[in-house]
């Protein structure tokens, strides 16, 4: 059985401590890849991110990410952790850890899954700065990210 | 059903979240924003460009044809900036 961990929280999360139960799972697994987006700065001029999210969805699509990543690839363990709320400058945002047996499968569904969360995952940026805050916007790139994993 | 809004929609509108009685005539998800618009100056504004909002029906997304007879709950909002 896989091991599968799922969660949105507003707390900061230490990804080290969050991933060492993967790294715990006894068995064939010879591959391990994490992956964290911080909030960047924005040149000094970031006060703070606000994430608002649609719970109950949220979690269902992350969950929906998931399922779509464990029939795609063999893997023993999926880890995503999804932040709410304010985010300062500095702190992690997301947390996207995969363990399999190769390395492979490891490297594509994390990125699968963040491509996934950057596209159809409910959550919505809020930059706030000197100036009242801007919805950050949907990028492009993100859509013809996720879009090469259609076939 | 229950009618939730979010980012940019949901300041345009002025609530979160709220119960609506969309009539009978009022058969698919374009059709129900057609029906907003007409509700008032804010939910024209939040809904002025429709292609820049999108919708989920009892949490899952769709598109402007799906039917919204037996949902829920119905959500609109911009395109996600999550990740």
């Amino acid at each position: 059985m896989p091991l599968t961990i799922l969660r949105v929280q507003k707390e900061p999360f230490d990804s080290a401590a969050e991933t060492a139960p993967l790294l715990a799972l006894r068995g064939d697994i010879g591959a391990f890849v994490s992956f964290t987006g911080l909030c960047r700065d924005e040149g000094g001029r970031l006060a703070a991110l606000e994430i608002e999210h649609y719970p109950g969805m949220a979690e269902e699509e992350i969950g929906r990410a998931i399922d779509e990543a464990y029939t795609r690839w063999p893997l023993e363990a999926v880890l995503v952790i999804h932040r709410c709320g304010l985010i300062r400058p500095g702190e992690p945002i997301v947390l996207v850890a995969t363990a399999s047996r190769h390395r492979a499968e490891a490297f594509a569904a994390a990125e699968f899954l963040m491509d996934y969360l950057k596209t159809r995952a409910p959550f919505w940026k809020k930059q706030h700065g000197q100036k009242a805050g801007d919805w950050v916007a949907a990028k492009p790139e993100d859509d013809a990210a996720a879009r090469k994993w259609s076939s | 059903m229950k009618a939730l809004y979010f980012a940019w929609v949901r300041e345009r509108v002025g609530v979160g979240e709220e119960e609506i009685a969309p009539p009978r005539e009022v058969k698919s998800v374009a059709d129900l924003v057609t029906w907003l618009k007409a509700r008032g100056e804010n939910y024209a504004a939040a809904f002025e460009n429709e292609k820049t909002v999108q919708v989920a029906l009892d949490r899952s997304h769709v598109k402007p044809d799906a039917l919204i007879a037996a949902a829920r709950e119905v959500a609109f909002f911009p395109p996600m900036t999550g990740g």
